[in-house]
């Protein structure tokens, strides 16, 4: 009998001589697992080291790390508030205590720029909370019921998809009126529908797989089946096209921002703080130019990530 | 005897099916415009700005309000006032615009080549890069070019264009003098060419201003690029992907074992098959460039349909804010169709 055997529970380990210690690499490799909690551990495990052999995917999860250390420790991270004015200091170039120069009101573009973080990261989780379960229970619905209710929302999301999202949101903004909270509205009303496609692609397969029949014959109703059986399952599709449109967001929120509908100054959103730099950007370039590398790298952060879980959860759309 | 009418039967059903499927595009067209028009609508209702005020003014006694209100239709039960919208857009009247005191129909006309233009050479831009990248990071997969080519599209989506562009213009323009800066021509040249087509590299070859072509075209280069760069990145992963697929196919595979150079596989085996698909994408691109045009020809001071929209934005000319955004959406549900019936009149499989 094999050592591993051993872990395996009931009366009979108990009469077996103890099992070796297994080393916890040994343990999440073992190629039986002994319990489910066992199996599910060992998936994790080699999900993450898969990810971890994509150099790139573990940089943009540094990046996004890094980001929301940024948003948390705003405070301890700024040398001080992002809306301390000191017109002796204004425009000063990058160096110094103005690691990256003052804006044309004499404010510290690097205490801006931190604190612009929690902005942009509570816009980015807004929309996640907003977008990610109504395109998922729409999807869902819709994929699962069929029938006059799956044309219904699919046709509404025909509409959806069929405008350019960025010109949606400004005719949004432009009637509902400028600041961040309209913004986001803005973004979650013209961004749910491609999950709900997502979602529903994937329901549409499952529908008719064993378990979820199996789960049919016990007696479960619809919501049931859609909210038990096969929402967990299209969960890895919408979280990686979640995390692939973050960057999107964010630029779509800065845009609206730079266009002077998002944040309204003095909030340090990014994309306003690009606007006011706009003016400046022959002589005093660095106003606009390090908000705008902290979009880059905030984007460029969640598409290094979401292609990474890409090929984790999705092996098949690489 | 069976085989006769089998094929009969499959001959006769083709056409209908066709048909069918036309039909079926139809409709689907038709709801999604139908559903601008409701969205546009309802936007137009929920402004905070009272219509009947922009027309009479603050100063207009509560009769004139009244008669005006009547006048504009306002009083009326709001599926009636979605009724009228319908057909007064359906008819190409958009309302006149505050900012311009033109119809918006005549603005939009104005505008939109500028727009056009500077897609349509982003588009060339974005596809004469990306398909050969997506190409060469597919046959190099996981390789360094591979990567490479990764991060570059993946900048692609990660920076924003007005930013870029005011580096460009920081770089290229201010710094370097390669380009030449904002707007369409230097403002001398302005108004020397006829519009024929409205699109000025068109129209100043064709009236043989070789001096005013050139102009434009230093001008428009450095926005054009980096649009463009934006369609590169998605049409070099879409390729790559595209690419990926086919190389996994059994029939690469044979041509291996035949012994064919590799670069025949790909280009001549491999990329025919992915030419196909790749038509999708590019109408889907060329229609997000529209998109993508709306801030940075608000970086450039392009004179196309997106400074239009924004600066009637800015200005709450709401007339004007919805019908571009109905053109833009008819430009963009066009797009959509018709690379949906190229796709299917060139895919053998569909017929």
């Amino acid at each position: 009998m094999s050592p591993r055997s051993g872990k395996r529970s009931g009366r009979l380990s108990r009469s077996l001589p103890a099992a070796p210690r297994l080393s916890w690499r040994e343990y999440l490799t073992a190629e039986t697992p002994s319990s489910p909690a066992h199996a599910r551990l060992r998936q994790a495990y080699f999900a993450v080291l898969s990810f971890a052999r994509n150099r790139l995917a573990v940089i943009g999860l540094a990046i996004v790390f890094l980001l929301v250390m940024t948003a948390l420790l705003a405070p301890l991270l700024a040398h001080q508030s992002p809306i301390a004015q000191d017109l002796a200091a204004r425009l000063r170039p990058p160096g110094g205590a103005q690691w990256f120069g003052t804006d044309e009101l004499g404010r510290d573009i690097y205490s801006r720029i931190v604190y612009g973080a929690r902005i942009t990261l509570g816009i980015v989780a807004l929309i996640i909370v907003l977008v990610g379960p109504v395109g998922l229970i729409v999807g869902c619905a819709a994929g699962y019921l069929g029938g006059w209710l799956d044309t219904l929302l699919m046709r509404t999301t025909d509409v959806f998809l069929a405008f350019p999202r960025l010109i949606l949101a400004l005719a949004f903004v432009a009637a509902i009126g400028p600041g961040i909270e309209n913004a986001v509205i803005a973004i979650a009303l013209t961004a749910w529908p491609p999950y709900a496609r997502v979602a529903r692609a994937e329901t549409l397969a499952l529908r008719e797989t064993d378990f979820v029949n199996a789960a049919r014959l016990q007696g479960a109703g619809p919501w049931r089946i859609v909210v038990h059986q096969i929402v967990p399952l299209c969960l890895s599709s919408v979280i990686v096209r979640l995390t692939l449109d973050m960057s999107g967001i964010i630029i779509t929120a800065a845009g609206l921002g730079f266009l002077g509908l998002g944040a309204q100054p003095p909030s340090p959103e990014w994309g306003a703080m690009i606007a006011s730099g706009r003016r400046f950007i022959l002589d005093q370039w660095w106003v606009a130019f390090f908000p705008g590398m902290a979009i880059c790298i905030a984007g460029l952060g969640f598409n290094l990530l979401g292609d990474g879980l890409r090929d984790v959860l999705d092996p098949k759309q690489r | 005897m069976l085989l006769t009418g089998r094929g009969a039967r499959n001959g006769f059903a083709l056409p209908l099916h066709a048909l069918r499927r036309t039909t079926n595009v139809l409709v689907v067209v038709t709801i999604t415009f139908f559903g601008l028009l409701l969205v546009t609508f309802l936007i137009g209702r929920v402004v905070p700005i009272d219509p009947v005020l922009a027309v009479v003014g603050d100063r207009a006694t509560a009769e004139v309000y009244q008669r005006t209100r009547v006048e504009l239709g306002l009083d009326l039960p709001l599926y009636e006032q979605f009724y009228f919208y319908a057909v007064k857009v359906l008819h190409g009247d958009f309302g006149r615009s505050v900012l311009t005191s033109n119809p918006v129909l005549t603005d939009i006309i104005r505008f939109f080549p500028a727009t056009l233009e500077l897609a349509t050479l982003a588009t060339i831009f974005g596809v004469a890069l990306g398909v050969p990248l997506g190409v060469l990071a597919a046959a190099n997969q996981g390789r360094w070019q591979d990567q490479a080519i990764r991060v570059v599209g993946l900048l692609g989506y990660s920076i924003p264009i007005f930013w870029l562009g005011l580096v460009g213009l920081l770089v290229f323009y201010a710094d370097l003098g390669w380009v030449a800066g904002p707007g369409r021509l230097d403002v001398g040249y302005d108004d020397i060419v006829d519009p024929i087509t409205g699109l000025l590299l068109v129209d100043s070859l064709l009236e043989g201003e070789w001096q005013i072509f050139l102009n434009a075209v230093s001008h428009i280069i450095l926005p054009a690029a980096l649009l463009g760069y934006f369609s590169l990145a998605y049409i070099s992963r879409m390729t790559r992907s595209f690419m990926l697929e086919q190389l996994r196919q059994e029939y690469i595979v044979t041509a291996r074992v035949k012994g064919l150079a590799e670069r025949r596989i790909i280009w001549r085996h491999a990329f025919g098959n992915v030419l196909l698909p790749l038509v999708t994408v590019i109408a889907l691109s060329y229609a997000n460039l529209l998109e993508g045009s709306v801030l940075t020809e608000t970086v450039f001071a392009w004179p196309g349909i997106g400074s239009y929209i924004t600066n009637s934005l800015l200005n709450a000319d709401m007339n004007a804010v919805l019908g571009g955004t109905i053109v833009v959406g008819v430009v963009f549900i066009g797009l959509n169709l018709a690379s949906d019936m190229l796709y299917r009149s060139l895919d053998p499989r569909t017929r």
